[in-house]
């Protein structure tokens, strides 16, 4: 990495700087968002073609796959933040990880959700214990144990600890979702889409399944920056940058952590 | 028109999928702008409180 960049990425670090850039690009991600979407929504049900096999209830998987491919990345992003934040002790990786787990705990839910519409009338069922539905459900699990570890302890130092423990130890249940289809002999089928071999679908399902998944991601930018920026005021407003934010007056009467002398 | 929402006999599950995935992502964005207007409010009010002279 060039000099430059690490500079960039030390500046960017400090909730200080990164609040107003996470502002600033917030906008340009909605935008991406919704064009997304539109373009998705649009060929999921009027450009792609009923599916052979399945019907018209397969359109379900433009929102399921997306849906389990991003309650996988979020979980990963948010192990990576965690080791940063236990590792470098850099307070905002640990306030990242504290904002994407919400959103990763509603796309896990969804992939569930969804997977269950469609096994109804695919399967004949809502719901089988096989292992990769079950892996995604330990999935939800390890979100909502993350996101109560860190409602119950106070200290967001101490929060930040042990919640992220558990999402670094829970990293281990991401190739078991991911490989359960062919380590197992599961109902749910195996990978259509995977980066080894070619894809055994249409094309057209392919691009509408690739750009819905591009949709969520966006989306999920979008609403964690927003959070995030909720993260930092609350937990840096003892500082003099966020009461000057908020129209306190600057003055040199107090100390880094804005307490009075 | 009838027949787009009924998709051949699976329109329940498909717009249980749909209407549901579309409900979850609105309310965490209301939720998200509540939370921090929320959180903006207070720090205004701690922020005039500091800059008033005692």
């Amino acid at each position: 990495m060039a000099l430059k960049d690490s500079i960039a990425w030390y500046h960017f670090s400090a909730p200080k700087n990164f609040y107003p850039l996470a502002g600033k690009v917030i906008p340009w991600f909605w935008g991406l968002t919704i064009a997304l979407l539109l373009v998705g929504l649009y060929l999921s049900f009027f450009v792609a073609p009923t599916d052979y096999k399945q019907g018209e209830s397969y359109r379900i998987i433009y929102i399921h796959v997306p849906a389990a491919w991003m309650s996988m990345l979020i979980y990963l992003v948010m192990a990576i933040y965690a080791i940063i934040g236990l590792a470098w002790k850099v307070r905002l990786a640990d306030m990242m990880a504290s904002a994407l787990a919400p959103t990763g705990a509603m796309f896990t839910f969804l992939a569930l959700w969804t997977g269950a519409f469609w096994g109804k009338p695919t399967w004949g069922t809502y719901w089988v214990w096989d292992a990769r539905l079950t892996s995604e459900l330990i999935l939800l699990f390890l979100y909502i144990g993350f996101i109560s570890l860190q409602s119950a302890i106070d200290d967001p130092r101490r929060a930040a600890k042990a919640s992220g423990l558990l999402a670094i130890v829970g990293v281990i249940n991401l190739p078991i979702i991911y490989f359960s289809v062919q380590w197992w002999n599961t109902l749910h089928q195996g990978a259509s889409v995977s980066p080894t071999m070619a894809p055994k679908m249409a094309t057209i399902m392919l691009t509408t399944m690739l750009i819905m998944t591009f949709a969520f991601w966006m989306y999920t930018i979008v609403i964690v920056l927003m959070r995030v920026r909720r993260i930092i005021l609350e937990r840096e407003r003892q500082t003099s940058w966020v009461m000057e934010l908020f129209g306190a007056e600057a003055s040199g009467e107090k100390d880094e952590k804005g307490e009075r002398k | 028109m009838s027949e787009f929402f009924a998709m051949g006999g699976h329109g329940f599950y498909i717009w249980v999928s749909y209407a549901v995935t579309a409900l979850l992502m609105m309310i965490e964005v209301i939720a998200v702008i509540r939370g921090k207007r929320t959180v903006e409010k207070r720090l205004t009010r701690l922020a005039r409180t500091l800059s008033r002279p005692e």
